[in-house]
C-alpha cells in the first residue's frame, strides 16, 4: 500500500529497512549495536523490538560479519548487514573484492549472495582521517558488486528497497550528515524499483553537472547562485554509480556540451575521471574540456578549517562551473 | 566399524589419491596450467569428515580442496573437466583446481584466499539457524589460516551466537612453506579455540576412523544446538604445497617417515594384518584408476569453455 509521510533521512532508512523485513522473510539486518542499541545514528532504532532475532548484534569483527552475510545469502537468506563507517570496511575489504564478488559468476549462478551492505561515508565536522574517506571509487572497480548513495529521504528509502530486493551484492552507502535532516514527505509502501537510473535534479541548458552522495545539495546551491549570473547547470544526481547511467549523461552533454563532476572523494582515480573518459570516448563534441571537482587528493584532517581547504566547497563548484561555462 | 567400512574408506581415499595423481600428470604434461594444491597424504581428514555429513549439510574447503570435493560425492568427471577449463566442469572452467564450488553436492567452495572461507561457513551455519534445517557446516582450513583474522573472527562469531558449525583445521606441519610450530609460540593450535569457548579435540587425521569419530560428536553437538566444534586434525602433506614446490624447506628423512605413515599405507596394512586378502585390498584401488582413467579420458575429450560466456554471470 503506498503512502505519503513525512520522515528524514534517517527515518526513511529505517522505514524502507522495516519494509524490507516485512517483505522477505528472509530478511535478516545484523551488524555492530544494531539492534538493541538502534544503531549509533539511531537509524535502526526499533527493528529488534518489531523482528525479534532477525535483528541483531554482532562482535566487532567486520570479517565475520560480513562472511556471515555472504554465507547465508548463499544458504537462501536475504542478509541487510551494516558497517558503521566505510572506513571500517577496509579491516574485511577480502570478503567483499575476493569472496561476495566471486559467488555468482565463478558458480556460474549456481550460488548467490543476494546481500546489501549499508554503510555511511563522508567527512563531517570534527571527524579524523579514518572516519571521513569517501570511497566509492574502490567499490566501483570491482565488477560484481552493485553500489550507490543517496541524499534525500526518498532515495534513502527507494534505493535500500531497491538494493534488498536485488539478487546481487548491493553497498549502499549513505551519509551520517543527513540522518537527522529536515523531514520531507515521501511516498513509501510501492513494490521496490529495478536497480539502476539517476536523478535530474536540475534542468539546465548551459552545462551538465554529474554528482553524487551528500555533496548534491552544494552542487544544487552552487547552480543557484550561477542561475542569478545566467548560468543555467544541469544537475544530474547519480544514485546508482553501479549500474552508472552513462547514457543519460551522453544525452545530457549533447544538449549541453560541457560536462563538469562534483565528488566529494579524491580527484585521482574518482569515478569522476570514469564519467568524464565515457563521454569523451563516446566522441561527444564538447564546447569546453570537461572538468573534474573533488577532493584535493590530501588526507583528511579533522580541523573544520583545514578539511575545507581539502574538500570541495560551494565556492569550489561555483567557480569550476563558472569557468567550464566560459571555456 | 567393520572391515567393508575400513575398505569403503580405503576405496574412498585411493580415489581422491588417484584423482589428485592424475591431475599432476596432467600439469605435468600441460594440459593442466596454472597453480596447483594437491592433497596427497591428507585423505583421512576429508573422508572421515565427509562420511559423516548428510546431503543437506555444507562444506567449505580451501583451494586444496579437491579431495574435499570428491569426499562430498562430486563425480571425477565434472571435476577433471573443471581442473582442465572444460564447459564440462563443475563451474564451466571459472573456478579452475583452486577455487571451484558444487553447491548441489553440499560443496560450497574451494576458497584461495587463506582462511577467508571460516567466515562464509560461519553465515551459512547462521542460516541454519532461521530456516530450521538442521544443517551442519564445516569449513576446513591448514594450519597457517589459524594466523589469519578472519578465522578467530569467525570462530568467535560462531561461539557467541551458537552456531552450527564445525572448525576442522587440516595440521600438515606447513603453512605453506614455513612451519608452522617456527609461527606460533603455543603449538596447540586447538588451545585457540578452547579459550574462545569452543570444544576443541586433536585428532590422528591419518586415521579416518579416529576422524570421523571427532566429526559424529561434532555434529551431534551442532544438531542438538549446542554450537561450534574445533577438531585440529594432525596429517602430513607428502607432495608441495603447489606443484612444482621444492620442498627444500623439509628436514632430510622427514619425507620418508611421513610416506610411511600416510593413511592409504596405514589402512592397507591394518587390513592385512587383520587378515583381509592383500588382492582385496589391492581392489579399492584398482577401481579408483579404472574410474579416473575413464573420466580423466572424456574431460580430455571434452570442449573448451567458450570464450564467448566469459562475461556471463556477472550480475543478476
Amino acid at each position: 500500500m503506498r503512502e505519503t509521510v513525512k520522515l528524514n533521512y534517517g527515518g526513511a532508512v529505517n522505514a524502507a529497512l522495516a519494509r524490507s523485513l516485512d517483505d522477505y522473510p528472509e530478511a535478516i539486518l545484523f551488524g555492530e549495536d544494531v539492534a538493541v542499541p538502534g544503531g549509533v545514528f539511531g537509524v535502526t532504532r526499533g527493528l529488534r523490538k518489531a523482528f525479534g532475532p532477525r535483528v541483531f548484534d554482532t562482535p566487532i569483527s567486520e570479517t565475520a560479519m560480513l562472511g556471515a552475510a555472504i554465507g547465508s545469502a548463499m544458504m537462501g537468506r536475504r542478509p541487510i548487514v551494516e558497517i558503521m563507517w566505510m572506513d571500517f570496511m577496509f579491516v574485511a575489504f577480502d570478503q567483499i573484492v575476493n569472496q561476495a564478488s566471486n559467488v555468482r559468476y565463478v558458480s556460474e549462478g549456481r550460488l548467490t549472495a543476494p546481500l546489501t551492505i549499508r554503510t555511511q561515508q563522508g567527512n563531517a565536522p570534527g571527524a579524523c582521517a579514518q572516519h571521513s574517506q569517501n570511497m566509492e571509487a574502490l567499490l566501483l572497480h570491482v565488477p560484481g558488486i552493485r553500489v550507490a548513495m543517496t541524499s534525500t529521504p526518498q532515495d534513502a528509502y527507494d534505493v535500500l528497497r531497491s538494493a534488498v530486493a536485488c539478487d546481487d551484492p548491493v553497498v549502499v552507502i549513505e551519509n551520517r550528515s543527513l540522518y537527522a535532516g529536515p523531514k520531507a514527505e515521501i511516498e513509501i509502501g510501492g513494490d521496490p524499483a529495478p536497480i539502476g537510473g539517476h536523478r535530474l535534479r536540475r534542468p539546465g541548458a548551459d552545462v551538465t553537472v554529474v554528482t553524487w552522495g551528500s555533496i548534491t545539495s552544494r552542487v544544487l546551491a552552487g547552480a543557484d547562485r550561477l542561475a542569478a549570473e545566467g548560468i543555467d547547470a544541469e544537475v544530474i544526481e547519480a544514485v546508482w554509480l553501479n549500474p552508472f547511467d552513462h547514457a543519460a549523461v551522453a544525452a545530457s552533454v549533447a544538449r549541453t556540451g560541457r560536462l563538469v563532476v562534483v565528488h566529494e572523494a579524491n580527484t585521482t582515480g574518482g569515478f569522476g575521471a570514469e564519467v568524464v573518459a565515457r563521454v569523451v570516448e563516446s566522441g561527444a563534441t564538447l564546447k569546453s574540456p570537461p572538468r573534474r571537482i573533488g577532493a584535493r587528493d590530501s588526507r583528511i584532517p579533522a580541523a573544520v578549517g583545514l578539511a575545507a581547504a581539502v574538500l570541495p566547497q560551494e565556492d569550489d563548484i561555483v567557480s569550476g562551473l563558472r569557468a567550464a561555462v566560459a571555456g | 566399524m567393520t572391515t567393508d567400512d575400513h575398505l569403503a574408506d580405503l576405496h574412498a581415499m585411493w580415489r581422491i589419491r588417484v584423482l589428485e595423481e592424475k591431475i599432476l600428470e596432467l600439469r605435468l604434461a600441460g594440459d593442466v596450467v596454472g597453480s596447483v594444491h594437491l592433497s596427497n597424504g591428507q585423505e583421512a581428514v576429508a573422508v572421515g569428515v565427509c562420511g559423516q555429513l548428510r546431503k543437506q549439510d555444507a562444506v567449505f574447503a580451501t583451494y586444496r580442496g579437491h579431495g574435499w570435493a570428491m569426499a562430498r560425492g562430486v563425480p571425477a568427471f565434472p571435476i577433471l573437466a573443471e581442473v582442465l577449463a572444460r564447459t564440462a566442469g563443475v563451474n564451466g572452467g571459472r573456478g579452475g583446481s583452486a577455487h571451484f564450488s558444487a553447491p548441489e553436492y553440499g560443496f560450497y567452495g574451494e576458497n584461495s584466499i587463506v582462511g577467508a572461507g571460516a567466515p562464509i561457513a560461519t553465515g551459512a551455519a547462521l542460516a541454519s539457524t532461521f530456516d530450521k534445517s538442521g544443517r551442519v557446516v564445516v569449513t576446513v582450513f591448514g594450519d597457517g589460516a589459524m594466523n589469519q583474522g578472519a578465522v578467530p573472527e569467525a570462530m568467535n562469531f560462531a561461539a557467541a551466537m551458537n552456531l552450527p558449525v564445525i572448525f576442522v583445521c587440516e595440521n600438515n606441519k606447513y603453512s605453506e612453506l614455513t612451519p608452522i610450530n617456527d609461527m606460533v609460540r603455543n603449538p596447540d593450535l586447538s588451545a585457540r579455540a578452547t579459550a574462545l569457548g569452543i570444544p576443541a579435540t586433536r585428532v590422528d587425521g591419518n586415521d579416518a576412523a579416529e576422524v570421523a569419530a571427532a566429526t559424529a560428536l561434532a555434529i551431534q553437538t551442532a544438531r542438538h544446538g549446542l554450537g561450534p566444534t574445533f577438531i585440529e586434525a594432525h596429517t602430513r602433506r607428502i607432495v608441495g604445497h603447489y606443484i612444482g614446490d621444492a620442498q627444500q624447506y623439509r628436514p632430510e628423512g622427514e619425507l620418508e617417515a611421513d610416506l610411511a605413515a600416510e593413511p592409504i599405507v596405514r589402512l592397507s596394512h591394518q587390513l592385512i594384518a587383520s587378515g583381509v586378502a592383500a588382492d582385496t585390498v589391492d581392489a579399492a584401488r584398482r577401481r579408483a584408476v579404472t574410474e579416473i582413467e575413464e573420466a580423466a579420458r572424456r574431460a580430455l575429450a571434452a570442449s573448451a569453455a567458450d570464450p564467448a560466456t566469459a562475461l556471463e554471470h556477472l550480475y543478476a
